[in-house]
């Protein structure tokens, strides 16, 4: 288990050069709002800092980061630092965009102590590249990895899309087998998934998207984890591999764990423990609120001991921590477990009932097998 | 006794009986307009809400005439659908005449016809009312020229009226006076009072409604129910007036009610007679018939842990429902539960309703079927209402099913539509008449259980709403019976298994087949779905086995979102059934059921 117990902060930067075909994450396009943003987060981070006084990881993810120019990741930092206190052992990790990798930048995060950087590569292939519309060439990809790997970061790690259409085992493994080669503590492989508003979206209304079908899906999730876990990484989150435990990611086991966590800008989503709230989705709207001294919530929820109950099993079921034996109740639920047992979906170890990797492919309808 | 008037509106469903009603009511000023709704009569959420009246209601209407003379008008408020042909008829034994409304466009219907019919059985005067005449499709001649070919009844003695802006409402209230001639009967003779309605209250136990023929009830006498010869004491006489009110009698010619202490409305039943058990009549008012339910179909609870409380509910509903029977039934698939009959299929659908929302019960109803009959090769005659206790085929030596004959009434231009959607329904011996120009009756002899699905909608439907509809039961034919099991995974699901003609079996099965396809959601495995006859496969679908189910990302904006959809689940879950071990949904169960793509 990684529980700190101290909570995670999260900022969200929201902007990007182009948009992403399948991304539905908040973000505008272009930087020209930034400063005012900055100062928006800084202004949030004061409002917030008597109930979120020290942190133990910050996250910094978008929209696209490595965006913004050095003066403002500077001020971010320094501005964070001066409202919260942040552990010795804090891990600082920023998300990049592989065509923003420069050497400068790398050294510039360096010094403002990321100790973690994650690279969105989601595809060293040129055809897998432009069909996701990135900005970035397979080529810049491969460059961009080899200057993280060398720019002396304790860890980083690489985000990979798969379930791309025509994509076969053998493809995605070689994928897999090129980001492993510059040497990464962390891995993040995530299924291409159509979400609501997004062109991908209507283009598979039209019948445009050809993809993987879930039998297909299924295969590259299996031949995906064979692979990864192979080389010697543990699959600790359904989409999540790391070089052994001590290279999870810290910041994203705390949204798994319950563990609270203040998420700043535009679209971010805080909890407390027991009640979560999340920010206006509109970057102007944000602004607006801050601007006048106040929150920018738009809407929040506080939570039932059932609706706890039923998140810690969602979450348990998709992590290799799994849940705990006593967190099942109710009439049958030895028959129920039995069963899954049977199914090869799960495994009692001690105290913990634990996720097979066959059972991470139904992993978001194993709390609606067990319970009644 | 002469300043008594019993009559009934009777009409086509649709053609505002309620809305006269209300008016009649609003002009007598029974209830100020403060306290007034429409469709004051029917009570029930459910009426309503589809403007039909299930439970008729009884209202005393005081009425000064122009003359100064006092008058009681009691208005017999009668059900408007053939399922409940029984009650209407009671209703009507009460009443020396009825409004028969007609409207203004739509002229006479089926309905109208089968109602006039149970007028004259019982010797009613007829006041024809054409009501809507304010529609701007109103067609008061042709609707004249009806009533004079179609009924039979001199048009000059119409009234015209809009309930709805309150036109002749004087006019009628006159007629009822002038027209319909007051109640006989001699107060000093022995008790002889028709029970055409009960309803169950929860604080006194059942309110009989009643019409007393002869002689006089009081509170403290002793009455005797005579079909069933057994008696109460009592506690309460008296008149309708949307609320109860009390009096120290009712004699001869009077509407009203009684409360005897009677535990429930099934320990009375509609077209009894009471008595007293003093001075006892010789013999019960004739027409007492105890009714039988003609469509059969089993509820389940949903959670197989809430039997008791669909008992309990079940109990509760009976209290004011003595039409609808049940008993214990239970099914491999669904485990306990209880076969009911009832009238007819609104019927059921009205206590299908009525359980879901008032009583708050999630159930799982069968396919609806009819009583049928197998003669086995050793003699006996078997009555069979549930698939479940269809006999070894091989014993059978031969079945019937029970036939009506059905009246519909239309413009003559559907009537090539009509006819093949008869002939496709089994009916035989058609017969066509011309009552007026441009409209056709047309009779066929069907099997009640290719009624009891979506005749009604699908005739609507093709004669664009102008066809009516209205039916009698008539015999039992022989016919080629098969029983259809639907199986899930090469497992019988049994409460899905339903008795069919031979010859539209296959047509079934199949529809039934993708029917289920659609509605039960994919599992882990592939589901076979297959329909058989005895050991034979007649039709067979193909759910596709689920290879993957997780999403890729659980973080801060999607935790609140996968959570609501996992509560959305677990709900749905709890409304789903495992056959073998296969999830099947309530809505598959209810998707079976209907025969047509809407």
């Amino acid at each position: 288990m990684n529980r700190t117990g101290h909570p995670g902060l999260y900022v969200h930067v929201p902007f990007c050069k182009t948009k992403c075909p399948y991304c539905d994450f908040y973000s505008v396009l272009g930087t020209e709002h930034a400063g005012k943003w900055l100062k928006a987060v800084l202004g949030e981070a004061s409002l917030n800092s008597p109930e979120f006084p020290r942190f133990d990881s910050l996250y910094i993810g978008g929209g696209t980061p490595s965006l913004l120019d050095d003066d403002e990741v500077e001020g971010l930092i320094a501005g964070l630092r001066g409202v919260f206190r942040f552990d010795d052992t804090t891990e600082v990790t920023i998300e990049l965009n592989p065509d923003d990798v420069t050497k400068e930048k790398l050294a510039l995060y360096r010094s403002l102590g990321v100790n973690r950087v994650s690279l969105g590569v989601q595809s060293f292939d040129g055809d897998e590249v432009r069909f996701l519309g990135r900005r970035h060439s397979g080529r810049q990809a491969e460059e961009a990895a080899r200057l993280v790997a060398e720019a002396g970061f304790a860890e980083f790690g690489i985000d990979l899309i798969y379930g791309l259409p025509g994509q076969t085992v053998r493809s995605w493994r070689k994928t897999l087998r090129l980001a492993l080669s510059y040497g990464p503590a962390h891995l993040s492989c995530y299924q291409l998934t159509v979400e609501g508003d997004t062109p991908f979206s209507r283009l598979a209304r039209e019948g445009g998207l050809a993809l993987p079908d879930d039998a297909r899906a299924a295969k590259l999730f299996l031949g995906m984890s064979e692979y990864v876990t192979g080389q010697g990484f543990v699959h600790y989150e359904v989409s999540n591999f790391a070089r052994g435990e001590q290279s999870v990611s810290r910041h994203n086991v705390k949204y798994w764990q319950h563990t609270p966590y203040l998420g700043l800008g535009p679209s971010a989503h805080s909890f407390s423990g027991r009640r979560r709230w999340w920010n206006h989705r509109n970057l102007d709207a944000y602004l607006g609120q801050l601007n006048s001294g106040s929150f920018a919530v738009e809407g929040s929820e506080t939570l039932s001991e059932e609706q706890m109950r039923l998140e810690r099993l969602l979450f348990g079921f998709r992590t290799m921590w799994g849940v705990e034996l006593k967190e099942l109740s109710g009439k049958g639920c030895a028959n129920r477990l039995e069963d899954l047992q049977q199914k090869g979906f799960v495994e009692v170890r001690g105290e913990r009932i634990v996720t097979t990797l066959t059972g991470y492919l139904f992993a978001d309808r194993l709390p609606l097998m067990v319970s009644e | 006794m002469k300043h008594i008037r019993n009559f009934s509106i009777i009409a086509h469903i649709d053609h505002g009986k309620s809305t006269l009603a209300d008016r009649l009511i609003q002009y007598t000023k029974l209830v100020d307009d403060r306290q007034f709704r429409d469709q004051m009569l029917d009570t029930m959420d459910i009426e309503r809400e589809r403007g039909i009246t299930i439970k008729s209601q009884t209202v005393d209407l005081p009425y000064v005439d122009d003359r100064g003379e006092e008058y009681e008008l009691n208005l017999i408020d009668t059900p408007g659908h053939v399922d409940f042909s029984y009650e209407v008829s009671r209703a009507l034994a009460s009443c020396e005449g009825v409004l028969l409304l007609v409207d203004a466009s739509q002229g006479v219907e089926a309905q109208t016809l089968g109602n006039l019919y149970a007028a004259l059985e019982h010797n009613l005067v007829i006041i024809p009312v054409i009501n809507k005449i304010d529609l701007p499709v109103a067609d008061v001649g042709r609707v004249k020229t009806e009533i004079d070919n179609e009924l039979g009844l001199d048009p000059d003695t119409a009234i015209l009226c809009s309930a709805k802006d309150g036109t002749g409402i004087e006019d009628i209230l006159r007629a009822i006076v002038d027209r319909i001639p007051p109640p006989t009967g001699d107060a000093e003779k022995p008790l002889t009072a028709l029970i055409f309605d009960a309803h169950y209250d929860s604080f006194r136990g059942t309110i009989v409604s009643c019409r007393v023929f002869d002689g006089t009830v009081r509170q403290g006498d002793t009455i005797r129910l005579m079909s069933q010869g057994t008696t109460y004491r009592v506690e309460e006489v008296g008149v309708f007036r949307i609320n109860r009110e009390p009096q120290k009698e009712l004699s001869a010619g009077e509407v009203g009610y009684i409360i005897a202490g009677i535990k429930t409305v099934s320990d009375t039943r509609i077209g009894e007679t009471v008595t007293l058990d003093a001075r006892p009549a010789p013999q019960p008012l004739p027409g007492f018939k105890d009714v039988k339910p003609v469509v059969f179909s089993s509820i389940y609870p949903i959670a197989s842990d809430d039997y008791q409380s669909l008992l309990e509910a079940l109990e509760k509903y009976k209290l004011n429902d003595a039409s609808l029977v049940y008993q214990k039934d239970s099914s491999a698939a669904l485990g306990q539960g209880f076969r009911c009959g009832y009238l007819g299929l609104l019927h059921l659908e009205i206590v299908q309703e009525r359980l879901e929302r008032e009583f708050d019960q999630s159930i799982i109803m069968t396919a609806p079927s009819v009583q049928y009959r197998f003669h086995l090769d050793d003699g006996t005659v078997l009555d069979v209402d549930n698939p479940l206790y269809y006999p070894d085929p091989g014993t059978i030596k031969s079945s019937e099913e029970p036939f009506i004959r059905a009246s519909i009434l239309i413009p003559e231009r559907y009537v090539g539509a009509v006819m093949k959607l008869c002939m496709e329904r089994r009916g035989v011996n058609s017969h066509m008449s011309y009552p007026t120009p441009g409209r056709v009756e047309i009779t066929f002899d069907m099997p009640l259980a290719e009624v009891i699905f979506d005749f009604y909608d699908r005739l609507k439907s093709i004669t664009q709403g102008y066809g009516s509809f209205d039916y009698e039961l008539i015999d039992y034919r022989e016919s080629s019976l098969v029983k259809l099991d639907i199986l899930v995974n090469g497992e019988k699901v049994d409460a899905l298994s339903i008795l069919v003609h031979r010859d539209s079996a296959r047509d079934r099965a199949v529809r039934i087949c993708d029917r289920l396809k659609d509605e039960i959601p994919r599992q882990q495995f592939k589901i076979a779905i297959q329909g058989a006859i005895g050991g034979k496969i007649i039709s067979r679908s193909t759910i596709s086995a689920y290879r993957k189910d997780v999403t890729a990302k659980c973080y801060g904006g999607d935790i609140t979102r996968k959570r609501k959809l996992l509560e959305k689940q677990k709900k749905g879950k709890k409304r789903m059934r495992i056959v073998g071990n296969v999830e099947i949904p309530q809505s598959a169960f209810l998707a079976a059921l209907k025969t047509d793509d809407e």
